[in-house]
């Protein structure tokens, strides 16, 4: 209630009449840090991602905060819509004295905000969108991302589709840039490790409007010996449910992007696949020192497991709290020269540091196979794969990236 | 053989669901002439209320299909509270306002749903006794697809029934055909229209729930439908149940089939049918002449000069804006840019939609085009700012020639309706063609040459071309050609008479309406830097129109006023928690309160308080 | 010389004749009634002459010029001005811009960006009105006129493109008859002073009468009787006509 009474406020103070006066510069002992992401376009995967740098933000401050400064988030909704995140920036640099942004779930949103960052010289750590455009063809110096990109996690599930020498593969992706670089990135991985592989069908429905039933019909139809499926959320549980009444998944192989984040994976509930391979992310099971205590935190404030969202929205604040340590201070040549081959040495998923040459960080995802016990869906056989592995070397990468 | 009995079995389930969302749509439409975008919500609801109760009752075959009666009919209850709290009210307000009312409930209803039911996907169960497939010559179809395939035509069955053997129903087709006739018979229209309403809601509900067994029930159901359903609606004929049924089996399975061979054109091929129906039959394949406009209206008053008080109020406006910037922080004139973009981009609807008579779904697209042209014009042809800027407006002047030759052969909601399948068509493109569009990673680095790089020299550039834009539209509206656009507008037959070429005036001003939303879109996109396709979005297009719905269609300032609240509170309204409820609840307030619109609301109260005499401006 | 000359106009719908071979002149300043029963075809007649229609055969000559074939807006742009049945108007303008867009587009000024609509032609359209007796009424809007007051207005505007003729289909539809008087009364005067030709159709046989020149009757989509006033109360055909040979007119003995 009482946070709820601040942020009301909060917002009053921001009436657009108040708004017409000059911005006020922030205050001595603390470091704002301004936050955008699609909290109403997107809840599902936004919520638990607030969680995750909430928890961040207050263990830090607890802990007396960094350089002697507390952290402040202020943090926007960008209703799904780049311009509005372009307006939300601009706000926090110009009158809310933000000294860098992060967020961004959504990949255009990320790639309008990376462009905005270097047209106002400001850094920019991109948490969520995976467009490899990101930190590649559209890279810049102000942007650096952490979520491992499409490309790596595609390039982790092509490793495991090239241990089951299937021949003939279809895929099934949804219909925009992530889906398109996902199927792009698989078929040249596992056409590297496999070169007799032969790409059958593939499958387009518009994202979140799938026809299942047809696209279903559709991969059948060409006969596969394996399916690379890229869709997610509602379009995965309906991909699923048409998928398993229509005996697509019968006596073939599936890997598939994402399927293992719980994001993903739990609405699913028994009927979630069994034996997808899959990128993803099993709480419940991870036990390195680093994890418990952190699921245990997260368990503690917020009542529930954590999810994808909330490890890479807790990694987003550690990543910036150690940038500023190494930096000493928010300037933003500073920050931009602390941000390269960052290394943020203790994570719930371990070590991970920003690569100086493509501003990607090396953390990795949890490769396994879903399943189903007792009722609900999981990971098994999981093994956590270091981004750093899925990546093209720092020199092959810089040149993916345009001259600055 | 089988193969393709089984993809048109597929096609033909989905067309049974797709139908049973437009029916309902259609039946409200035909008799109370209401777009109703908040439909799709009550979907949405259907789907979630089915999954609450199936997954509580647990109560096999019995207790699944009651659960999904018992879902529809909850909301069709949710439908009469609408009915009777706010459209009841708003019957008499301009053509297509009740739109922004039912804008309202669709962002309050997703908030609410978000509190209720959780952000996560929610997977029901099965139907039971239906949760397998069965093999038909060989090929495996799920058996609740066999039901739905059934339930559709039952569905239309009922309501033909109803509407041919009840006195009720014989009452509602009378009422769709004539309203003015259902009033000289004496019944109770109120009546007719909350039963209505009630009915739609109720078969919107239905439909939700009968998706359980198929999808998970998520919080998108309502934008993702909402589409598709007018599209259906629209093809079969505005009002017609059963060209409804004809609109959805040709969309469904023509996609069944459609995708086989070009797996990327579902993105838009609704639209492109829609469009080709249109174009060959501008009423819908069952539609009637008529059946395209909305209910008796008052008529406009005339437009008068500015008064000398009044110019010189415009002007002291003018001169705080231009000295705002010595004031107030960056980021207020970055808020004003926007704020200017919107109205512009209102203002150039509200030439076509207001002075025009021309309603469009589909503005966006010239926005979005302007933008593009701009965008493309810099990267590709290298050309420095203004001649990019330049190009813009070019660009979207051609766009809405080519585009406005088709739809001003149509009138009322379907000349509407194509503008929205040319936005969405362009979009399809925009969003497809990656190699030379980006595709939705958009194209970046679209900043100002560096004398307008600072934020306050691009808000006096903005300044110069969003205000001057408005003034060219506002000058235009007192010209002989919008003069002339309007007189179309009151009476086509009469301009006729006149001897004015009706159709080509209708085109020029679609074309002079599309060029000044292309500026909008230019100034728009030196300010963000980068473009998505999503300028080129049907939200887009819904917000110019609730903007111009808002500020007041009757009035020459509505648009302006109109764009300038809605930016300015959503900027405020979304750094709460739960603002779509608050700015929903916001827009059913003023749309109470000021059924003209906010301009009108304003002229009011400057008339009871004695500020402004009779004189309207 | 005739102004109009309609020769063989015919028209069928679906294998019915709604007009054969009608065949007429109408002369310089005259002014012609076109009557008959319902069904007779005088709607189809007065559609073909203003373009709304395609007679199937037969032409329509304004002053020698051939009108069959040509847009409606192209034969008012001829000279050829009409009134409705049901008054047409612009109801969100005021009654002199009603004027002043007849004005503007016989000057063909439509596609002027610029100029202010309300400061054209006001002499013009203020003269206009003032021969309707609709002056003291110009700045009203359209919206709140009484009926007769909308069809004076209505014969204004077909003035302001100068027409060589006039087409007035049912011109006191739904008027009081005091008001018909009047308006025929006016509408005679205008065509005196002007040398206006006006071809009307009329259900009300005292207005027709009291005003017309000369009358055309029509049946069953052909002439069948022309003349005037008391020519047409004698023919016994057109006694048939109305009311099987009942004795119609003379009892209403104008």
């Amino acid at each position: 209630m009482q946070t709820m009474r601040r942020k009301i406020l909060g917002a009053m103070a921001a009436l657009p009449m108040l708004g017409l006066l000059p911005g006020v510069a922030s205050a001595q002992d603390k470091i704002i840090l301004g936050e955008i992401n699609s909290y109403t376009r997107l809840p599902a995967f936004t919520e638990p991602y607030k969680k995750g740098w909430e928890l961040a933000v207050e263990q830090i401050n607890a802990a007396g905060g960094v350089n002697g400064k507390m952290l402040e988030v202020i943090s926007r909704d960008d209703t799904g819509d780049p311009a509005t995140a372009i307006r939300i920036a601009e706000e926090m640099i110009s009158k809310d004295g933000a000294v860098l942004l992060f967020g961004t779930f959504l990949s255009n949103i990320g790639l309008a905000v990376s462009d905005f960052a270097k047209q106002k010289e400001v850094l920019f750590i991109a948490s969520e969108p995976l467009t490899d455009a990101l930190v590649w063809s559209k890279g810049n110096k102000y942007t650096y991302r952490l979520r491992p990109s499409t490309h790596m996690q595609a390039a982790m599930l092509a490793e495991q589709a090239a241990k089951l020498g299937k021949k003939k593969w279809a895929t099934v992706a949804p219909n925009y840039a992530y889906g398109k670089d996902a199927v792009k990135a698989f078929k040249s991985e596992l056409t590297k490790l496999q070169p007799d592989v032969e790409f059958v069908a593939e499958q387009w429905p518009p994202v979140f409007k799938i026809d299942a039933g047809s696209t279903v019909r559709a991969l059948e139809s060409a006969k596969p010996d394996a399916i690379y499926n890229v869709t997610f959320g509602g379009d995965l549980a309906k991909f699923v449910r048409e998928g398993s009444l229509r005996y697509l998944f019968e006596d073939r192989a599936v890997v598939s992007l994402l399927s293992g984040e719980p994001e993903y994976l739990d609405p699913l509930g028994k009927e979630a696949p069994e034996g997808w391979i899959v990128t993803g992310y099993p709480a419940a099971q991870i036990d390195t020192p680093e994890h418990k205590a952190f699921a245990e935190a997260y368990q503690a404030k917020w009542g529930e497991m954590p999810k994808t969202g909330s490890i890479v929205g807790y990694n987003s604040v550690l990543s910036i709290k150690a940038a500023l340590e190494k930096a000493g201070s928010t300037d933003t040549d500073a920050l931009l020269a602390a941000m390269e081959g960052l290394e943020v040495p203790t994570s719930p998923t371990g070590p991970f540091m920003f690569r100086a040459a493509d501003h990607q960080s090396t953390m990795g995802a949890y490769v396994g196979k879903t399943t189903v016990a007792d009722g609900t869906p999981a990971m098994t056989d999981w093994a956590y794969a270091d981004g750093a592995k899925y990546l093209p070397s720092e020199e092959e990468a810089a040149k993916l990236r345009p001259a600055e | 053989m089988g193969f393709y009995l089984a993809q048109l079995l597929t096609g033909l389930a989905n067309a049974s669901s797709l139908f049973l969302i437009a029916c309902g749509l259609s039946i409200i439409f035909g008799v109370t002439r209401i777009v109703n975008f908040a439909h799709g919500s009550f979907y949405m609801v259907g789907a979630y209320l089915a999954y609450s109760l199936v997954t509580w009752m647990d109560g096999g075959i019995f207790g699944f299909w009651l659960s999904l009666l018992v879902a529809a009919l909850i909301v069709g209850v949710l439908g009469l509270i609408v009915e009777v709290t706010i459209l009841r009210r708003i019957y008499h307000a301009p053509e297509l306002f009740q739109l922004v009312a039912t804008f309202g409930v669709v962002l309050i209803v997703q908030d609410a749903a978000l509190a209720i039911w959780g952000a996560e996907d929610l997977l029901g169960p099965r139907a039971p006794g239906l949760a397998r497939a069965v093999r038909i010559l060989g090929e495996p179809i799920p058996e609740y697809d066999l039901a739905l395939i059934v339930i559709g035509p039952l569905v239309l069955g009922a309501i033909w029934l109803l509407f041919h053997r009840t006195r009720w129903g014989i009452l509602v087709r009378a009422a769709t055909q004539d309203r003015e006739m259902v009033d000289a018979l004496g019944v109770n229209q109120r009546w007719l229209f909350s039963a209505v309403f009630v009915l739609g809601s109720a078969l919107a509900g239905l439909g939700g729930a009968l998706q359980i067994p198929r999808e998970a029930v998520s919080l998108q159901m309502d934008l993702s439908v909402i589409g598709e359903a007018f599209v259906v609606v629209v093809i079969g004929g505005m009002g017609s149940v059963s060209g409804a049924f004809v609109a959805a089996v040709l969309i469904s399975v023509l996609n069944a089939f459609a995708i086989l061979i070009f797996p990327q054109i579902s993105i838009v091929l609704p639209f492109v049918v829609m469009a080709v129906v249109l174009i060959v039959r501008p009423y819908g394949l069952f539609g009637r002449p008529g059946s395209e406009a909305g209910g008796a209206e008052e008529p406009e008053q005339p437009l008068r000069l500015m008064s000398r008080r009044g110019a010189m109020v415009l002007a002291a406006f003018v001169l705080i804006l231009a000295a705002s910037p010595a004031v107030t922080g960056d980021f207020t004139s970055i808020l004003l840019v926007d704020v200017m973009v919107a109205m512009l981009f209102a203002v150039s609807l509200h030439f076509m939609m207001g002075i025009g008579g021309m309603v469009s779904f589909g503005h966006a697209a010239y926005f979005g085009v302007g933008a593009y042209a701009a965008a493309m014009g810099m990267k590709y042809l290298g050309l420095s700012m203004l001649p990019a800027m330049a190009l813009g407006p070019v660009a979207a002047a051609g766009a809405a020639l080519l585009f406005g030759w088709f739809c001003v052969r149509l009138s009322g909601v379907y000349l509407a309706m194509l503008t929205l399948a040319a936005a969405q068509i362009l979009w399809g493109v925009t969003y497809q063609w990656g190699e030379v569009t980006g595709g939705d990673d958009g194209i970046l680095g679209i900043w100002p040459a560096g004398w307008a790089s600072g934020d306050k020299a691009y808000f006096y550039l903005a300044m110069v071309l969003c205000v001057g834009g408005m003034f060219l539209l506002r000058r235009m509206a007192h010209s002989p050609f919008g003069y002339g656009l309007r007189g179309v507008r009151d009476s086509a037959v009469r301009a006729e008479a006149i001897g004015m070429d009706v159709k080509l005036h209708q085109w020029m001003g679609f074309t002079v309406a599309g060029a000044f939303a292309g500026l909008a879109g230019v100034v728009f996109v030196f300010s963000k830097g980068s473009v998505f396709p999503d300028v080129l979005g049907i939200s887009q297009s819904v917000d110019g129109l609730i903007m111009v719905l808002l500020g007041g269609i009757h009035a020459l300032a509505g648009p302006i006023l109109g764009a300038g609240v809605f930016i300015l509170i959503e900027d405020w309204v979304t750094r709460l928690d739960y603002w779509r409820v608050i700015f929903g609840g916001i827009i059913l307030v003023v749309v109470l309160v000021a059924p003209d619109g906010v301009a009108g609301g304003v002229d009011r109260l400057l008339r009871a308080v004695g500020i402004r005499r009779g004189d309207a401006t | 010389m005739s102004v109009l000359e309609v020769r063989d106009l015919s028209k069928s719908f679906g294998g019915v004749e709604a007009v054969a071979d009608v065949s007429f002149d109408l002369g310089a300043g005259e002014f012609l009634a076109l009557i008959g029963p319902n069904g007779a075809g005088k709607t189809t007649c007065f559609n073909m002459l203003n373009g709304y229609l395609r007679p199937d055969r037969g032409s329509v000559k304004l002053e020698g010029r051939e009108l069959v074939g040509r847009r409606p807006r192209a034969i008012v742009r001829m000279g050829v001005g009409r009134t409705f049945q049901i008054t047409r108007t612009f109801l969100s303008m005021t009654v002199r811009e009603n004027v002043q867009m007849a004005l503007i587009s016989h000057h063909k000024r439509m596609f002027d960006f610029w100029s202010r609509a309300v400061r054209m032609y006001e002499g013009e359209a203020d003269a206009l009105l003032d021969l309707v007796s609709m002056r003291d009424q110009a700045a009203r809007p359209c919206s709140e006129l009484a009926y007769g007051d909308l069809k004076r207005l209505e014969l204004a505007i077909a003035l302001a493109h100068e027409p060589a003729l006039l087409l007035m289909d049912e011109p006191t539809a739904g008027m009081a008859p005091s008001e018909r008087v009047a308006l025929m009364a006016l509408t005679g005067e205008i065509v005196k002073s002007r040398g206006v030709s006006v071809l009307f159709t009329e259900h009300d046989m005292d207005v027709v009468f009291a005003h017309a020149h000369r009358i055309l009757v029509l049946n069953r989509g052909r002439l069948i009787a022309e003349g005037s006033g008391a020519e047409i109360r004698e023919n016994p055909l057109v006694q048939e006509v109305y009311l099987g040979g009942g004795t119609v007119f003379a009892a209403e003995g104008v």
